[in-house]
């Protein structure tokens, strides 16, 4: 196989490098409205914290017997920065090595990761959601409350949005980059 | 026969018509053909959309503030000042009751009269309002981030502070007149019809922090014994200067009534304020002593904290040449008004019969060339004619205030005649006028006194409401009408009833103020020596006699919710702090017995209530502030135990999801 073009190791390097980004800025982010709350509450998850109105969402969960949302809570904040740091290493030794099997190998990589990632989304919004306190005030039969995974659900009296916020559209971007890359240097650089 | 007596029918009958028809058309009743067809839809704010303008009212009587919506007339809220309220603890929570001491101890009411915005060049700044305290005598500040009296400071050797707290062009001062010429507060005993030997006028400037807005009482300026009544800070090229009108030149001590209204010229007394901070620099003040307390409320450590002060420096004009010029006036002014230009002084002598109009320019070159008729106790009286300007001829009866519209039109209210005149400063000319129902005593446009008046409406504040509203026995709500004045012709648009008795007002647009509004305190910013910052720090103490609970509060329960240990005599002190951090989410916290009131507690602040254990037994205490769906349950217990009872103090909550995170995160 040849190595890869230059365009090509320079998109990558570009989108890794960008995916740095991904330390500043909240990756995804739980939107919620209510008749009371016309304004919003809003909840942003970053790679190693939690931003937004996290105590008033947990006062509020309180009341359907919902477990508080704690940082300490989640060790996936400390080592979300180490997986991090390995993809943006490992997407430029991609672009350096510019070898068409280290991209597929890459490529394989994000979507593993991107998947587990939201499994491991799925599975904690399953805990909050379902887990809930015997003692709650409010109990509706049958009634569980866990967000969407993506997009939008109905929970009580509020609804919820589910989305990747702007570090999360990186990650995407990078995904994005990578398979164009990949379908590009599969058609034309054989 | 027959025709005899129908003739005597219709007779009777078109006598009845006379008796009933003598009310003279357009009198009394509604506003008739005044009322602006398009007038439901000029003052109508659609659901959910906000009014135009915060139109901050003075109380009068109650000691507070409502802060009104135009132009929808509707009050939103009502800013405790002067006086206690116990809807939401103001002057009884342990916090905010050093923000009413005196000199004279606390004092829990007073009589506000007017509002004044600060100005930045002349121009309402959106960041205080200032009141004034008329009966013990204070000025106090608002800060319009929070609507909430930051701070109050007394005023010394005065009674009455009724021409307060006008600022001057850049809010360099707020001032203070006094209305009863009184002795120096350390003067001792003397004959009241000592009057003229004893009495004293003094006007003091109270300085305002350009940043904090910090009020400090700079000096005073003993002036002649007459009652100072209202003033107005000049503008652009008179924005060194203030002028008070006055009464009472007579210098009478009984029955003002008759005694003060003989002269036909009292005086509007022109201050160069400049000169007065020149002779000051000059070291020509004298220290004296004065008792008064100056109250400042820290929205860190969210308490007031009073502190009195034993001197003032004053100033004697007869060391201060230059600095004071009397402008005679007719009858008794009450209004003295500069308008948008500051070329124009208007007084408005409330038994004349003409409105004077002073000009600035007149006045320079008459002090320059010493046309002065006289002197009244050393300050040099100016010659009427020749500061001048002119009179409006047959304006209305009994002129009080005028506000202009920036457009060279002047608006006098007319206590008498009951009606708005509109007039043109420079003609002198009577353009229009529409009747007040009834008897108007302040007016207000917005930014009226500024270099930039909104120029939309003028509301009248009515001293008499009869008729306008459902009655409600014999007391009644003062009335207020806000009028068109975009056109030519003045339009009645709506009626509102007030809180309290509104004196004056002054309006701002929502703009300049809405964006900066405080949704939450910040909890992490609270320093109040007393907070929980959680559940975690939540515990009770004594100090002897003294029970010491800090407590918090969150949707739906107190921590602790059960407290015993305390013994029969003890003072508990509940320290509740509002972990919330969402707008709109008050608690409050409210005992049975308590001597005091309830507390309103706001998100991330502290308040405290005392209350005394007068009983053996169970004391429940609860949320007044319907916080959530299970407000109802948030509740709690003291025990109360005999005095000689070794019940250990002891404080508890259930398992709440906030100790529950807690402890799994140890």
């Amino acid at each position: 196989m040849k190595p890869l073009k230059k365009l090509s190791s320079t998109l990558i390097a570009i989108g890794s490098i960008l995916l740095i980004a991904t330390y500043f800025l909240p990756i995804w982010r739980i939107d919620l409205w209510a008749p009371q709350y016309p304004e919003g509450l809003s909840m942003q998850i970053w790679l190693y914290k939690l931003s937004g109105q996290v105590d008033i969402i947990n006062g509020l969960n309180h009341y359907i017997g919902m477990a508080h949302i704690k940082e300490e809570m989640f060790p996936e904040f400390k080592i979300l920065p180490f997986i991090v740091a390995f993809l943006v290493a490992f997407g430029l030794f991609t672009a350096f090595s510019k070898s068409r099997k280290v991209l597929i190998a890459f490529a394989i990589t994000l979507v593993l990761s991107g998947i587990i990632a939201l499994v491991d989304y799925y599975k904690w919004g399953y805990e909050y959601g379902h887990n809930l306190s015997d003692d709650a005030a409010i109990k509706v039969p049958g009634m569980t409350y866990q967000p969407p995974l993506i997009g939008y659900k109905e929970l009580l009296n509020f609804g919820a949005y589910s989305i990747p916020a702007s570090g999360g559209w990186i990650f995407v971007l990078l995904a994005v980059i990578t398979f164009a890359v990949l379908f590009f240097e599969i058609k034309t650089n054989k | 026969m027959k025709n005899k007596k129908l003739l005597g029918f219709a007779a009777i009958a078109s006598l009845f018509l006379i008796i009933n028809a003598c009310k003279p058309a357009g009198k009394g009743g509604s506003g008739g053909s005044t009322i602006a067809g398009d007038a439901a839809e000029k003052v109508y704010v659609a659901p959910g959309t906000h009014d135009e303008l915060y139109d901050f009212v003075s109380g009068g009587f109650n000691g507070q503030m409502s802060v009104v919506g135009l132009p929808s007339g509707r009050v939103l809220r009502i800013i405790p000042i002067f006086s206690q309220h116990a809807e939401s603890g103001w002057g009884y929570s342990e916090e905010t009751k050093p923000m009413l001491n005196t000199s004279h101890g606390f004092v829990p009411w007073d009589d506000a009269h007017h509002t004044t915005l600060s100005v930045t060049n002349g121009e309402h700044d959106g960041r205080w309002v200032f009141i004034n305290g008329n009966n013990t005598p204070r000025i106090a500040r608002i800060n319009l981030q929070t609507f909430r009296t930051d701070e109050i400071i007394e005023l010394p050797n005065s009674g009455g502070n009724h021409s307060s707290p006008f600022v001057t062009f850049n809010t360099e001062y707020a001032v203070a007149g006094t209305r009863f010429s009184v002795p120096p507060d350390n003067f001792g005993d003397v004959s009241i019809n000592s009057f003229k030997q004893n009495f004293k006028g003094y006007i003091s400037f109270v300085s305002i922090d350009k940043e904090t807005g910090r009020m400090a009482l700079k000096f005073q300026l003993t002036t002649p014994a007459i009652s100072y009544d209202l003033a107005r800070a000049g503008k652009g090229p008179s924005k060194d200067w203030i002028f008070f009108s006055s009464y009472n030149t007579e210098q009478a001590n009984t029955l003002l009534e008759v005694n003060a209204s003989q002269k036909d010229k009292d005086f509007i007394l022109a201050i160069n304020w400049k000169k007065a901070e020149e002779y000051l620099a000059q070291g020509k003040g004298k220290k004296t002593p004065a008792k008064y307390a100056h109250n400042v409320y820290s929205e860190v450590t969210h308490s007031g904290t009073s502190t009195i002060m034993n001197e003032v420096m004053t100033l004697d004009p007869k060391d201060c040449p230059d600095m004071l010029y009397f402008i005679p006036c007719p009858k008794s002014p009450h209004g003295c008004d500069v308008d948008p230009t500051g070329q124009y002084i208007i007084g408005s002598g409330k038994l004349a019969a003409v409105i004077p109009v002073f000009s600035f320019d007149k006045l320079q070159k008459a002090i320059a060339a010493k046309n002065f008729d006289g002197e009244f106790e050393g300050i040099p009286v100016m010659n009427y004619d020749a500061v001048l300007h002119g009179e409006v001829k047959k304006p209305g009866l009994g002129p009080l205030h005028t506000e202009f519209d920036g457009k060279g039109n002047a608006y006098t209210s007319m206590f008498v005649s009951s009606e708005i005149v509109k007039w043109n400063i420079e003609k002198l000319e009577v353009l229009d006028r529409v009747p007040t129902y009834y008897s108007v005593g302040h007016l207000s446009i917005p930014g009226g006194p500024t270099t930039k008046p909104y120029g939309k409406y003028v509301i009248a504040y009515n001293k008499i409401t009869k008729d306008r509203y459902l009655p409600t026995g014999p007391e009644l709500t003062q009335s207020a009408q806000l009028y068109d004045i975009s056109g030519e012709k003045m339009k009645l648009l709506l009626d509102f009833p007030t809180i309290g008795e509104p004196h004056y007002a002054e309006a701002i647009p929502a703009s300049l103020i809405e964006s900066k509004s405080v949704k939450i305190f910040k909890i992490e910013e609270n320093k109040h020596p007393y907070v929980a910052k959680g559940e975690k720090e939540t515990k009770v103490e004594r100090k002897g006699k003294e029970v010491h609970v800090y407590m918090t509060s969150s949707r739906s329960h107190f921590a602790p919710d059960n407290i015993e240990g305390v013994r029969l005599g003890d003072e508990v002190y509940f320290h509740v702090t509002n972990l919330e951090q969402d707008w709109d989410v008050p608690h409050g916290f409210a005992i049975r017995g308590a001597n005091n009131a309830e507390l309103l507690i706001m998100p991330g602040e502290t308040q405290t209530l005392k209350w005394t254990a007068d009983r053996i037994g169970i004391t429940p205490f609860y949320c007044t502030d319907f916080c959530s769906a299970l407000h109802q349950e948030m509740q709690g217990y003291m025990r109360v135990s005999p005095a000689n009872s070794n019940i250990p103090l002891s404080w508890h909550v259930g398992k709440t999801a906030m100790n529950q995170a807690d402890e799994k995160t140890k």
